[in-house]
């Protein structure tokens, strides 16, 4: 169980963009988050996935308060997340091929030996084609470069998946696909999901239950 | 100009990008499309279809290694046969406002929201003298409902919506015939696409402008448009009525259609596949590939006839023979 309660966070101390937050998603459970644009969803998303320390309340992790957040939260914690951010081109870093970006998790664990294998069926379950695991995030379109971040996200085989805003700049099409990939990956290992978004009909098709958030009451 | 007259005429506009080791990528491959006065037409097509090269071409904002070819007439002007100078001068903001894919970025971020507009004003509409640009800068803001109190802000200082409007207030300001908005929604949130789309909905109606508007959101197309451009793989392949495209008849070509089903509101089932690489494009229907009505015919590149550029389009209800 993820559990977020009474979460406060922002960027400056007298200024909140996140008050009293409550959210929570069982094992193999899909929530969606809705609202406004600066209503403070992807604050919330980043302190869920262990990237935003809160200025107070609680992360519970199947029961148990987190204390650490991003590097200095503890490895296994860290890599229990996947997280997708809408921007694949601020998220990638531009030197590296994709083969590299989608393995380069694989490669921290030592999971060195078996990653070959593990990139190939990370390369299929999100769609990419093996020609293009050469090219540079340059090379490749903002769709294709998304599947990148997605595959590199499912590497560690993350327990919660946070997708905050994945298809906001892609088509219906690869929309669908990446969606698609998601809920494959979903059905065969029951992570759990926290879908952020402000495309009311996406979400709700997605998720199994929606969260609306209002504006921030300032 | 009175409603229906031509404002942009494009005849076989094709671009092509000179690459190392003697690739060339077919960005844009032989477009023909008019926009008309009162009229918004709409391209849309997935990410990397050419789209924006499109929109570059028209604007002469292309980098060097592009190769361009056709014809684009706007009024008496041939926009790809003149020079920098002239599309600088005269083209870029008098004959053609552009309303960008990123508003804020396109702001300068150390000035002020009336000092962008007064700027604009008195370059384009020769306004002099304090108290007139002041004033001329507030009608601007006004025409595109940008609040008046909010005038003194920085481009940061803004909400996207609200960057969103001083960028279409600067497009307006010169009362170009033409007005382009590449991906004017990207990033919005749905309540944001919805009033954006209809403000510039209304610039149209009113103004007796002609509105071409470069998306891959379908709901906020549908919305806007009265004609629909499909791009695939560097080419229309689809030029449609927006009811009859949106509405029951839907698309004739299979990758519109494709698209259409693949919205969370419809099937939300992926084209399979990617689209081909434009270095790379096959002698035949660069669809095939991805295609449920593929036969042998479509390894010979299908012409667009009838408006749809496919060997077996879906035939709209109420014509079969
Ligand atoms: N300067 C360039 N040199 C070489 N290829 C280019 C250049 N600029 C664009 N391209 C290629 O042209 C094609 C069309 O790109 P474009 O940006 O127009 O796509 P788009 O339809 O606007 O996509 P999106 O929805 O992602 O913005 C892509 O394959 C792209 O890689
Ligand atoms: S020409 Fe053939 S392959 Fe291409 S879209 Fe039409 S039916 Fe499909
Ligand atoms: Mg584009």
């Amino acid at each position: 169980m993820l559990e977020l309660r009474d979460i406060t966070a922002g960027y400056a101390r007298n200024a909140p963009v996140v008050r009293n937050a409550s959210l929570t998603v069982a094992p193999g459970e899909a929530v969606g988050l809705l609202g406004p644009s600066g209503c403070g969803k992807s604050t919330l998303a980043r302190v869920a996935a262990l990237l935003h320390r809160p200025d107070s309340g609680t992360l519970l992790l199947d029961g148990e308060p987190v204390r650490r957040w991003r590097h200095r939260a503890p490895r296994e914690l860290r890599t229990a997340f996947g997280v997708v951010f809408q921007q694949p081109r601020l998220s990638a870093d531009p030197r590296l091929p994709l083969a590299d970006l989608i393995a380069e998790p694989l490669r921290a664990t030592g999971e060195g030996k078996a990653a070959a294998e593990r990139l190939a069926a990370l390369t299929t379950t999100v769609g990419l084609t093996p020609d293009l695991l050469s090219r540079r995030p340059h090379e490749v379109s903002d769709g294709q470069l998304q599947r990148a971040c997605l595959a590199r996200a499912l590497a560690l085989r993350p327990r919660w998946l946070v997708c905050d805003e994945m298809t906001a700049m892609l088509d219906a099409s690869t929309t669908a696909a990446l969606v698609a990939a998601v809920e494959h990956y979903r059905r065969s290992t029951g992570a759990g999901l926290l879908a952020v978004g402000h495309d009311h009909v996406l979400i709700h098709r997605w998720c199994d239950r929606t969260v609306h958030w209002k504006a921030p009451s300032s | 100009m009175t409603e229906g007259s031509v404002v942009l005429s494009v005849r076989g506009l094709s671009v092509r990008f000179l690459m190392p080791g003697r690739r060339t990528v077919a960005a844009v491959t032989d477009a023909h499309f008019d926009v008309a006065v009162g009229e918004c037409l709409t391209l849309i097509g997935e990410s990397g279809c050419g789209k924006s090269v499109l929109a570059s071409a028209l604007l002469g904002l292309l980098p060097g290694n592009a190769q361009t070819t056709g014809e684009a007439r706007l009024g008496d002007l041939d926009l790809l046969a003149v020079d920098e100078r002239t599309l600088a001068g005269t083209v870029r903001g008098r004959r053609i406002g552009l309303i960008p894919q990123s508003p804020a970025a396109h702001l300068t971020a150390v000035r002020t929201i009336r000092s962008h507009l007064e700027e604009t004003v008195a370059a384009l509409t020769g306004t002099r003298g304090r108290a007139a640009l002041r004033s001329a800068a507030e009608e601007a803001a006004e025409r595109a409902a940008f609040p008046g109190d909010h005038l003194d802000r920085y481009p940061y200082e803004l909400s996207g919506g609200l960057a969103q409007r001083a960028a279409t207030a600067l497009a307006l300001i010169g009362d170009a015939p033409l007005l382009l908005a590449d991906e004017p929604t990207t990033g919005l949130d749905r309540d944001l696409v919805d009033h954006t789309v209809d403000a510039l909905r209304h610039h149209v109606d009113t103004s007796g402008r002609a509105l071409l508007v470069i998306t891959h959101d379908l709901s906020a197309a549908a919305r806007i448009a009265d004609r629909v451009a499909v791009m695939y793989a560097g080419r229309i392949v689809e030029l449609a009525e927006a009811t009859a495209f949106f509405g029951s008849q839907g698309p004739r070509h299979p990758y519109s259609r494709g698209l259409l089903q693949a919205l969370p509101d419809r099937a939300f089932i992926p084209i399979p596949g990617m689209p081909p690489e434009l270095g790379a494009l096959p002698e035949g229907c660069a669809f095939a590939t991805r295609c449920g009505r593929t036969t042998d015919a479509c390894a010979a590149l299908p012409r667009m006839m009838n408006a749809v550029a496919c060997h077996h389009p879906y035939v709209p209800e109420g014509t079969r023979a």
